[in-house]
């Protein structure tokens, strides 16, 4: 008796630590982080985040149009993928048979498997000449005279990057909101159609309403991944950190200029630098993640998280 | 008349939102389109058995890419799995409180945090100290992407196994221990492979977080201590380049790198799928 | 009495499986007619087709008609939505929208169906209906509070409020005390005594007490038939059938 209590102790001890590693991993993470980027925030303070040369020749380093270019092509993203994702969702989840929605729902699952650099290959060699000779062009035309479309076309820049990010953050979206379509109760539709609602009118009444903080928890969960998406940005959007309103524009964000310019780094404070720019990102997405999770647990009840790809 | 206008508005809207749907489709279709058919054409068996070639020199392939890939996903399993699986034990059996909810939360968190900011962290902790690049790094970069993944699944696969199970195994005098590699394990297996799988096939196609890791290497490496080629990366350095012959080659590299994946996600749902019905 | 609704070989399957065989029934307007019978005996499915929601389950499917208003609700020509309207429902456990006040709950069905022209004038329906639904006296301080911060009574009487407002003529209850308590079980059976002065109610019931407390006519269903169908009064106290006598003599059930 007394061994097994031993070995059932040891046992226990073990899977604990084995599973505090995660906890060790984010606090050594941050520690590192910090650590490592305390020689560009000494240098250059608070005003790293609203400065916008960035001249690492001359050790002149403003964060701003990083963040700017970050900020917008996931919003960019955002505007495009919410509405087409929750229209399909509602589409699979609501209205359409068994025999569509299997099928296309394992389609749509498929998008989330397929890695970056490949959306990034793709944007390459099929969307930038896309938009170059057709899409940009036409929104030249008729719509120049806004200020989103104004100057030269290259095809790649903020445009592009929007475009690869709403692609890539569809799958997130759809895959927890349908989650939480399924989690209304069948009685709430009945109730809408014996008040004599029609299809979309259930669906307003009784789905959506019902939804709302989750569909935000998905909406957030998406944005969070647009935010740190490397290899398909950095391929696309040009790379050029300049702050411009229009989309034809290049830019240049957080994750793309680590990306590029980490092993180009000649000094210690241009990497303190990057790491820095790369902390700035890591807080961001920690505090979205944790609200997003917040709201899909209030929703779903349960302390289950999904682990988003 | 009222009703006639609400039903239009209904058929409208059940028509904006098929049309969602088929937007949502046509890129997806487009890629897997084009990376067969130009993948396809440039695929050979030079492919897979040469090393790089230099620019205009033909024949070359991309042999020391896909041998990498292949160390970098053996040595980031090599620790990855056994504390994934661990980790997940350890929540499904002893984590129904404040810790392990704590340890949840965690996991949670890492899994969403970007995988280039992991590749900063290997990079601080690996490279700087032994001041150069390396599969170890990047092996350990991968691995930290792999165990949320790998935890989560196995506790929601052990979770699944019936407490009757348990039990009657518990019932029986068999130690915790036992009753959990032996039987609960067992049980659960099924699915706890297909999370391995899954995480094995997502970390296959990572890019960023091996740019200043593993670094990538036009030769075969010469050491998990020293750079290594990998199959994202030389993709990557391919696509960007100015040369017709690299573009072809990338998106050589680009069917093969999907054919894994998809390959690896068939084979999970197969076993999934398999694991229900023996139960039924 | 007038006949509100003739069903007429009415049968109803799931898939393959027939729930409901050949039923022929006449509802008399401005009655209570209660549908009683031990579970799975296709009372809920029977009422479900009376409003169209039976098909709303994935292959699920009717055969036979059912004329209301001289109309067959199964014909081509029917006006699905207009239906339901005329014929409301309320479930068996309270279903209010709760992310929606105790106002938009009553509100919602007006406010589709178009039917007021002012604010004032939707203030008012709204009143109206809680006060049908003997609700106002209890909610009229708090209408801006979710419809799910009310008891279990409360809510299936603002779901009985939210039908009303849309000015039905037939209202189907199916089961809808069998969530309640007693105090709330009574006061929606007195409810559903004053309604039938104005509307047409069918009420599934598997509480034969409330059946011959409520109810001017019944129905009793076995295994997917219409055994017997009479005044309450005479199958309680004088059955026809044997099935029917040992259903409520309580030999089975």
């Amino acid at each position: 008796m007394k061994k097994g209590k031993i070995i059932d102790l040891i046992f226990k001890i073990t899977t604990t630590v084995f599973a505090l590693t995660v906890v060790v991993i984010v606090i050594l993470m941050i520690y590192n982080m910090i650590k490592q980027s305390m020689p560009a925030f000494n240098k250059f303070g608070l005003k790293f985040l609203t400065d916008t040369i960035w001249d690492p020749l001359a050790e002149k380093f403003g964060a701003l149009p990083f963040i700017y270019g970050t900020i917008v092509s996931s919003m960019i993203a955002l505007f495009i993928a919410v509405p087409f994702s929750l229209g399909a969702v509602l589409f699979l989840s609501e209205i359409a048979p068994e025999w569509i929605k299997e099928p296309v729902s394992f389609l749509i699952e498929l998008l989330a498997a397929i890695p970056s650099i490949i959306y990034g290959l793709w944007g390459i060699f099929v969307l930038i000449p896309i938009l170059r000779n057709y899409v940009e062009p036409f929104l030249a035309k008729y719509f120049g005279y806004l200020p989103f479309f104004k100057g030269e076309f290259y095809g790649c820049g903020m445009l592009a990057g929007g475009i690869i990010l709403s692609i890539m953050i569809v799958p997130t979206i759809s895959s927890i909101s349908k989650d939480v379509f399924n989690s209304v109760p069948q009685t709430q539709r009945e109730a809408a159609l014996a008040i004599g609602a029609t299809k979309w009118e259930t669906i307003k009444l009784a789905v959506l309403n019902y939804s709302k903080t989750g569909v935000l928890g998905a909406i957030i969960l998406g944005l969070g991944r647009a935010l740190g998406e490397t290899m398909a940005v950095t391929m696309v959007i040009g790379n050029c950190p300049k702050i411009s309103i229009s989309l034809f524009e290049p830019s240049y964000t957080i994750a793309s200029v680590i990306a590029n310019e980490f092993t180009e780094a000649t000094s210690d404070l241009y990497i303190s630098v990057l790491v820095e720019i790369g902390l700035i990102l890591f807080i961001i997405t920690i505090i979205l993640n944790v609200c997003a999770r917040l709201l899909v647990w209030s929703v779903s009840g349960k302390l289950k998280g999904k682990v988003i790809e | 008349m009222n009703n006639i206008r609400r039903k239009i508005i209904n058929n409208i809207m059940i028509l904006i939102m098929i049309i969602s749907t088929l937007i949502i489709l046509v890129p997806l279709i487009n890629i897997f389109i084009y990376v067969f058919l130009k993948g396809i054409s440039s695929i050979n068996i030079n492919f897979f058995t040469k090393l790089p070639m230099p620019v205009g020199e033909p024949n070359g392939g991309m042999a020391n890419a896909i041998v990498g890939s292949i160390i970098l996903i053996i040595l980031s399993s090599m620790w990855a799995i056994p504390v994934g699986i661990l980790g997940g034990i350890y929540l499904a059996e002893f984590g129904n409180n404040k810790l392990g909810t704590i340890i949840r939360f965690t996991a949670d968190v890492l899994s969403g945090v970007p995988s280039i900011v992991i590749g900063i962290f290997a990079y601080i902790v690996i490279v700087l100290p032994m001041k150069n690049f390396s599969a170890i790094s990047g092996a350990f970069a991968l691995g930290i992407i792999m165990i949320p993944t790998i935890m989560r699944t196995t506790e929601e696969m052990i979770n699944l196994v019936p407490h009757t199970l348990r039990e009657a195994s518990l019932a029986l005098g068999i130690t915790r221990f036992r009753t959990t590699i032996s039987i609960v394990l067992k049980t659960a297996l099924n699915g706890i492979i297909t999370g391995i799988i899954l995480s094995v096939a997502r970390i296959s196609g990572e890019t960023a977080p091996l740019l200043f890791t593993a670094f990538g290497n036009r030769f075969w490496h010469e050491g998990i201590n020293k750079p290594i080629a990998a199959l994202p990366l030389q993709i990557f350095a391919y696509a960007i380049s100015p040369y017709e012959d690299w573009h072809k080659q990338a998106w050589a590299g680009a069917l093969v790198l999907i054919a894994m994946i998809f390959l690896a996600s068939f084979i999970s749902r197969r076993i999934l799928k398999s694991k229900y019905k023996i139960e039924r | 009495m007038e006949e509100k609704i003739k069903v007429n070989n009415l049968n109803a399957y799931f898939g393959e499986r027939k729930v409901l065989n050949n039923i022929n029934i006449n509802i008399k307007e401005r009655a209570v007619t209660s549908i009683i019978g031990p579970s799975g005996c296709g009372k809920s499915t029977f009422i479900r087709c009376i409003n169209r929601m039976h098909e709303v389950i994935p292959n699920a499917r009717v055969e036979g008609s059912i004329i209301f208003d001289g109309i067959d609700i199964y014909s081509e020509k029917t006006d699905v939505i207009s239906l339901r309207r005329k014929i409301g429902m309320v479930f068996q456990k309270p279903n209010p929208f709760p992310t929606l006040s105790i106002y938009d709950n009553v509100a919602a069905g007006i406010k589709l169906n178009g039917f007021f022209k002012r604010k004032d004038n939707l203030d008012d329906l709204v009143e109206q209906a809680l006060k049908m639904a003997a609700l106002w006296d209890e909610v009229k301080d708090k209408l801006s509070h979710p419809g799910s911060s009310l008891s279990g009574g409360q809510q299936q009487r603002l779901c009985i409020a939210r039908a009303l407002a849309v000015k039905p003529e037939v209202i189907l209850f199916d089961e809808p005390c069998s969530a309640l308590d007693p105090i709330s079980t009574a006061k929606i059976e007195d409810l559903i005594f004053n309604l039938k002065k104005e509307y047409t109610i069918i009420i599934v019931t598997h509480n034969m007490q409330q059946a011959a407390r409520i109810s001017d006519f019944t129905g009793f269903f076995l295994l997917g038939e219409l055994v017997e169908f009479n005044t309450t009064s005479e199958i309680f106290t004088n059955p026809k059938d044997k099935r029917t006598e040992n259903y409520i003599t309580g030999r089975f059930g």
